[in-house]
Order: C-alpha cells, then sequence, then structure tokens
C-alpha cells in the first residue's frame, strides 16, 4: 500500500488523534497506518450514513468527513511539526460511487508545508487503492509552538 | 373571466411542508447528522442542530471541517432536489399526484463540491442558504453560505456541481 515504513510510534500517534475527536467516533473512523506526514485510515459502511436512499450509497458528506479528518492527521504528522491544524479550504472530486456494503478507506498525505500553510492531497477507495472513489486537494494552517 | 376558487393557504402549506418533511427523512445521513430545513415559500434554510457529535477539535472548541462540509453537501443537494419537487408539485396533474405519492425524482449527483472555511464553526446552530446559479439538463452549479450567529459573518461557503437525475455519467 505504502512504500514508507510506518513507525508504530507514528500510527499509535494519529490513533490518539482521532480517539479524542467526537465526530470521528460517531462516524467509526479508524488508523489503519500513519508515517511522516501521511495517514491511512477507514471508515465502516452504516444504513444511517446513506445519501440516496434509492441507491444505498453513502453521502458525499461521509467521504469529505473521512477526507478531512485524514488531511488535518497528516498535517499533524508532519516531521515539521504543527501542534493543530486546520481546514482552509478542500475540493473534492467524485469519481464513482462507493458501493454500498463496502469499507471506505483513505489516504492523505502533506506533500507540502511552509511556515504557514500545509498542502495535502488525499484520496479515497473500496476494493481498491487503484479504483478510486474521490480525490481530495486541501490547504490546512499550520500552528507552531511559540 | 373565470376566477379559480383558490385552495385554502393550509391546505397548500401542509402539502408543501409534507413533501418537505418526506424528501428530508429519507435521507439518511441527514438525520444522523441533525440537519433540517425551514421553508418560506420556495426559499429554504437549511439548519445544523449543535450536537456535541459534531466536534472538531475539543480543545476550542470547533465544530469538523468534515461535519461542515457534510453539512453544506446536504443543503446544496436538497435545494436541487427541492427545485425539482417544487415545480413537480405547482405543475399539478400526474407529476404532483406522483409527489403526493412519495415518490420523489431520484436525487442530483455531486460531480465535484469545493469547501471555504472562513470562521472557526462555534459549538452552536448553524444555518446555510444554497442558491442554484445554473442548472441545466444535465449539470447544475450549487453555491451554498453558512452562517451562525450573524447572517452577514459566513462560517463556511461552497460550490458544488451536481449531475441532475435525467443526465447520464
Amino acid at each position: 500500500m505504502s512504500a514508507e515504513a510506518a513507525p508504530p510510534d507514528k500510527t499509535e500517534a494519529a490513533r490518539r488523534f482521532l480517539r479524542v475527536l467526537p465526530l470521528c467516533c460517531a462516524l467509526g473512523m479508524e488508523v489503519v497506518e500513519a508515517g511522516d506526514g501521511w495517514v491511512l485510515t477507514s471508515l465502516d459502511y452504516d444504513p444511517r450514513f446513506v445519501g440516496d436512499p434509492a441507491t444505498g450509497v453513502l453521502h458525499g458528506g461521509v467521504v469529505t468527513a473521512l477526507l478531512d479528518t485524514s488531511g488535518g492527521a497528516s498535517v499533524l504528522l508532519h516531521p515539521a511539526g504543527s501542534v493543530s491544524t486546520a481546514t482552509i479550504d478542500l475540493r473534492i472530486d467524485y469519481l464513482r460511487p462507493a458501493e454500498p456494503g463496502q469499507r471506505l478507506f483513505a489516504r492523505a498525505e502533506c506533500y507540502r508545508m511552509t511556515r504557514t500553510v500545509a498542502f495535502v492531497r488525499a484520496h479515497a477507495w473500496t476494493r481498491s487503492p487503484e479504483d478510486v472513489v474521490a480525490t481530495m486537494a486541501g490547504a490546512f494552517t499550520v500552528e507552531r509552538p511559540a | 373571466m373565470s376566477v379559480r376558487n383558490p385552495e385554502p393557504v393550509q391546505v397548500v402549506k401542509q402539502r408543501r411542508d409534507a413533501a418537505l418533511a418526506r424528501m428530508v427523512e429519507a435521507v439518511p445521513y441527514a438525520r444522523f447528522l441533525g440537519v433540517t430545513f425551514e421553508r418560506k415559500g420556495d426559499e429554504l434554510t437549511c439548519r445544523l442542530a449543535y450536537d456535541e457529535k459534531l466536534i472538531g477539535n475539543p480543545a476550542l472548541p470547533a465544530l469538523h471541517g468534515g461535519a461542515i462540509g457534510s453539512f453544506l453537501e446536504i443543503a446544496a443537494i436538497m435545494e436541487l432536489a427541492w427545485a425539482q419537487v417544487w415545480d413537480r408539485m405547482e405543475s399539478g396533474g400526474p407529476a404532483a399526484e406522483a409527489i403526493e405519492r412519495g415518490e420523489f425524482p431520484p436525487l442530483p449527483k455531486t460531480i465535484d463540491f469545493t469547501v471555504d472555511y472562513l470562521r472557526t464553526g462555534l459549538p452552536r446552530d448553524g444555518y446555510a442558504r444554497a442558491r442554484v446559479n445554473r442548472m441545466g439538463r444535465r449539470y447544475a452549479s450549487v453555491h451554498v453560505e453558512a452562517w451562525q450567529d450573524n447572517r452577514a459573518r459566513l462560517f463556511a461557503q461552497a460550490t458544488g456541481h451536481f449531475l441532475m437525475p435525467n443526465g447520464a455519467l
């Protein structure tokens, strides 16, 4: 999945970060693996999260929530060390619907961090990371320790 | 010139509110987040009722960006869906009867959605209003504005493009 080595402490740090966020708990988000400036997360299909009752497909907002969370986590996991972050903006492209009943995965990478802004890209998939459900490009704030 | 007896206002209101309620209640994720709609004529205001589960930064505390994005996307999709339901209801005939029976047109599908986070989402109710800037046969462009205490101080806005149900991807 990822070529980078995943130090267990980064994965544990990402899990600690998600555990205290009420929305992530309510949606059942989990950290699969994390490393320097990247994270792999997942979310189980749940009928309560359906956006279109006719098809049973998850609401786009659920995909947004997973991608945004992963994006924020990737910023906090970046070695440059932001102590806190907030989303400035994000754009999501929905390439295809996520099949009902399938677990959703997301991988976010903070690929550039300046003194004040972190740039993130992420994508979400169900069965195979090659068969992308949605992509995200986002900008996040960087808060350095005083 | 013949003047039709207009329906009593209460009957019209009740029919419209019932159609709106059915349309929104059919979407599980809107219920899960606590999103409801208020109607004045054909204009909708979307409300996100504050709940602890919407928090994404417990230290501040602040609403989660994912909750805000979800709220705005629900507002945009419902605005488009409502425009179609409204047209059918108002046109009368078989289309209006279908709505009456709870048979709604298929929901639009999101092509892309861009969210601009302008201010921290405070731990209280939020409101949103969506504007359809263009609705073609296949594609629609919608802008959404969201605020909390003060209508003039937006805390988020979004633009999205949607595939209308009669178009094929």
